[in-house]
């Protein structure tokens, strides 16, 4: 019965499944913020409080071979503003899948240098509203992931980083017109595209994985929401976080891992001041049991 | 395996990639429009009956030099010199222009609307700050486009165009110079050919109009005003339409029309719409003093209602007397039973936040940031208007009788809302959570639904086959208003038949004005 030492999530870490491994599991996350940036002002307002988002999905990584993974996740989003009269919002968001592949590695000095490319795709699955920001759960984009991870372990130290471009598709509103920085006389929306850069930095055993993470998202274009005004899809929407992320496989149960982690917006655009804790659980099963008998 | 589920996954990845980078192109519903081909000239269009001037010659045009004279050559010339090589800004604008003065330029005032429908933010003391017209740059910028202010602006520009319309088509009838491609046979045309003489020019009208007029209502926006209009004159030359002294009496005409119209604007009460502190706390200590609970700012901090004393605002289509006439009957007691059983109705209807409640609200909120709901009509009706072939007089007319129902009926609203001074549901229950902003003013009676039943009634007039959607497309503006939570039925059902009242109005003027339809 071979159990993964490490169950690996997200579509910009360094680590791999094994071959025929299915990890899967349920993730919590708690985001909130009071201030924003309204374009490059940072700001509060009274009419909105607190915003605060909650977000419980399904995640699955399967491992094909020892090389190339199958990633899937499917939130259900829920918001909500502590002050002001606006009407929160809630529903499953996006599907997204990508595939993660391992495509070269070389022992380097006395560690391990690996290169992955992740390909992927979110696609939201509900007709959720996306023009009513900052409640609305989603920006209802088709998109398109092309990621590029570098990562290099020397015992049990470890560094990451990933660079992503983000290509995003129209989406449609509900209104017939908007103003950017024109009148647009349609009820679709061009949708810039944005990069996404990450850097951990940590410690991987086969019991516990720590690792500090900093993240940049940076849209290519957009508009700033102008004075007083309200959020729009296509503003130019950027982001740094500062966080820490944990892993944690016990003893007692062979296969389960639970993890937590959070993180604080430390630098941003259009786009609320939020700190974010989660946590979730997951468990592996090994398909190759039965094959190897 | 491997290699299977690898290129299924390229592949798959690349279909996506095509479809989200393919639709990245995103064209408004008025771009690329064919050239504007009038199904009549509307020659006579000189009898027609104007708003405020006395008559179609109160404004002198001079006769234009002879069509066989080496100025009016030279001026053949300059367009042949710009035909020659044209870059493809110049088609660009030759194509935009050509779709109809009248309905580029409401487009314009969209856009400006839009950009200026923004509340100010508040001061360090809580107060709020208050737009200047002397110092529209500063912030808060000049105006604050809200829907009143929106109305009224939409009202005046179109009417202030269809009288120097009027007044241009007598001259062109008078002169009766024909189009330059009538003279020169050998010149290009990049816009439909009409019989209509071109002296002066319908298109410089407009924007001459338009220009003198936004300068009052927009004053920080004259750069951008001013290229359009140095775009669309260009245009009209370039494409073959119009030789310079058609443009040059067209705009001068505009121009002193639209003065006419400034002058109004000065002295119609609006500018002290905003109030003043002792006055809003008198209306609110009046409200207490009838029995009733007054209107409340649920805007944090508290704002000041938005201009309360718009109702004494001068109406087109009626005098002051006949404005507070159509005030309809006082809603519900505040403390009445009937109050509570429509509280409750609106309670429930937004734990009902469906995907279509969303689509019905957000459609027709038109809310921060947008035209406003007089601008969304100006769509609907522009882009059923392009469809019927208008002559430029006629769409200035239309849209005249259009936008002066929607300006007085908000003059109608503002003045029930500040009489009755009546409360949002929020502020009755405070559980009642929104599907969109609430408007900063009383309830009673509800600004999208009167500015709905007289646009629809207007429409139906002007479009008889399209009469049962208009009908309905009011209908579902003024229950948006209740299934955001922000109206009560009454206020909903009140503003239907006081905005159709008041489009009545606007439909008798069109049946009397000599246009026909």
């Amino acid at each position: 019965m071979g159990i993964s030492p490490v169950c690996a999530q997200t579509e910009s870490d360094g680590l791999m499944m094994q071959k025929n491994n299915l990890c899967t599991g349920f993730m919590y996350s708690y985001t909130s913020w009071d201030h924003y940036w309204e374009g490059t002002l940072k700001r509060t307002n009274e009419n909105l409080g607190k915003v605060s988002t909650q977000m419980i999905g399904w995640a699955g990584n399967y491992g094909i071979t020892d090389k190339i993974d199958v990633i899937a996740s499917l939130p259900y989003v829920k918001t909500k503003a502590s002050a002001g009269t606006l009407h929160g919002v809630e529903g499953i968001q996006d599907f997204s899948l990508s595939g993660k592949w391992n495509f070269w590695q070389k022992k380097l000095g006395k560690g391990n240098l690996k290169l992955i490319g992740v390909g992927g795709f979110s696609i939201p699955v509900t007709n959720y509203v996306a023009d009513y920001l900052p409640l609305a759960i989603g920006l209802k984009s088709n998109t398109v992931t092309a990621r590029v991870i570098g990562d290099y372990q020397l015992n049990h130290f470890f560094v990451t980083g990933a660079a992503a471009y983000i290509f995003r598709g129209n989406v449609k509103i509900d209104r017939s017109a908007y103003y950017t920085t024109q009148l647009h006389l349609t009820n679709e929306v061009d949708m810039p595209d944005a990069v996404n850069f990450h850097l951990r930095v940590g410690y991987r055993g086969n019991v516990f994985v720590a690792e500090a993470a900093v993240m940049n998202w940076t849209t290519l274009g957009g508009f700033d929401i102008t004075r007083n005004n309200m959020p729009f899809p296509s503003n130019k929407m950027n982001a740094t976080t500062a966080g820490i992320n944990m892993k944690y496989n016990p003893g007692l149960m062979p296969g389960m891992s639970i993890i937590a982690g959070g993180n604080y917006t430390v630098a941003g655009r259009n786009v609320g001041q939020s700190y974010m804790v989660g946590g979730g659980i997951f468990y592996v099963f090994d398909f190759t049991r039965k094959k190897s008998k | 395996m491997k290699k299977l589920v690898l290129s299924l996954f390229v592949v798959l990845a690349g279909i996506f990639l095509l479809q989200v980078s393919c639709s990245k192109d995103v064209s408004g519903r008025t771009d690329g429009l064919p050239p504007l081909n009038p199904a009549k000239t509307d020659i006579n269009a000189g009898t027609w009956k104007p708003i405020l001037l006395t008559g179609p010659t109160e404004f002198a045009v001079a006769a234009p030099v002879a069509t066989n004279t080496p100025e009016y050559i030279a001026q053949v010339n300059e367009i042949k010199t710009w035909q020659k090589d044209l870059t493809s800004d110049e088609k660009r604008i030759v194509e935009y222009w050509a779709a109809g003065a009248v309905l580029r330029w409401n487009e314009i005032l969209r856009e400006l609307v839009a950009k200026h429908n923004l509340p100010p933010y508040q001061n360090p003391d809580n107060t709020y700050p208050i737009p200047n017209a002397n110092n529209p740059l500063a912030y808060p910028q000049f105006p604050f486009a809200n829907p009143p202010y929106a109305g009224r602006a939409y009202a005046y520009v179109s009417a202030a165009q269809y009288d120097a319309l009027v007044a241009a088509y007598h001259y062109k009838k008078l002169y009766n110079r024909p189009a330059p491609y009538r003279i020169d046979s050998t010149l290009k045309v990049l816009v439909n050919k009409t019989d209509l003489p071109s002296y002066p020019s319908e298109d410089a009208v407009v924007a001459g109009s338009a220009v003198e007029m936004l300068k009052l209502l927009f004053p920080g926006d004259q750069d951008y005003i001013q290229q359009k209009a140095e775009e669309h004159k260009r245009a009209r030359i370039i494409s073959g339409a119009n030789v310079r002294s058609d443009i040059e009496a067209g705009e001068a005409l505009g121009k002193a029309v639209a003065q006419k119209f400034v002058a109004r604007a000065r002295t119609d009460r609006a500018g002290a719409a905003v109030g003043t502190p002792a006055q809003w706390a008198k209306l609110e200590s009046d409200c207490i003093a009838k029995g009733e609970t007054p209107w409340i700012s649920l805007e944090v901090p508290k704002r000041p209602p938005m201009l309360p004393f718009y109702g004494n605002v001068r109406a087109f289509l009626f005098d002051s007397l006949t404005a507070i006439s159509l005030r309809p009957p006082p809603p519900p007691a505040t403390a009445s039973v009937k109050m509570k059983d429509e509280t409750d109705e609106i309670y429930k209807l937004i734990q009902d936040d469906s995907r279509e409640h969303y689509r019905i609200v957000h459609f027709w909120a038109d809310g921060v940031g947008t035209y406003t709901p007089p601008g969304h009509w100006d769509a609907i009706a522009a882009e059923d208007f392009i469809k019927m072939n208008f002559s430029e007089v006629r769409w200035a007319r239309n849209m005249a009788l259009l936008n002066m129902a929607l300006m007085d009926a908000g003059i109608v609203c503002w003045e029930a809302k500040t009489y009755y001074f009546n409360p949002r549901p929020t502020q009755l229950n405070s559980k009642i959570k929104t599907l969109t902003g609430i408007p900063n003013f009383p309830a009673y009676i509800s600004g999208h639904s009167t500015f709905s039943g007289a646009a629809a009634t207007v429409l139906s007039y002007i479009v008889p086959d399209k009469a049962a959607a208009y009908a309905a497309m009011a209908k579902e503006a003024s229950l948006s208003r209740m299934l955001a939570g922000i109206h009560y039925r009454a206020d909903c059902e009140q503003g239907l038949i006081t905005g159709g009242k008041v489009g009545d109005y606007a439909v008798q003027r069109g049946l009397s004005d000599g246009a026909g339809n």
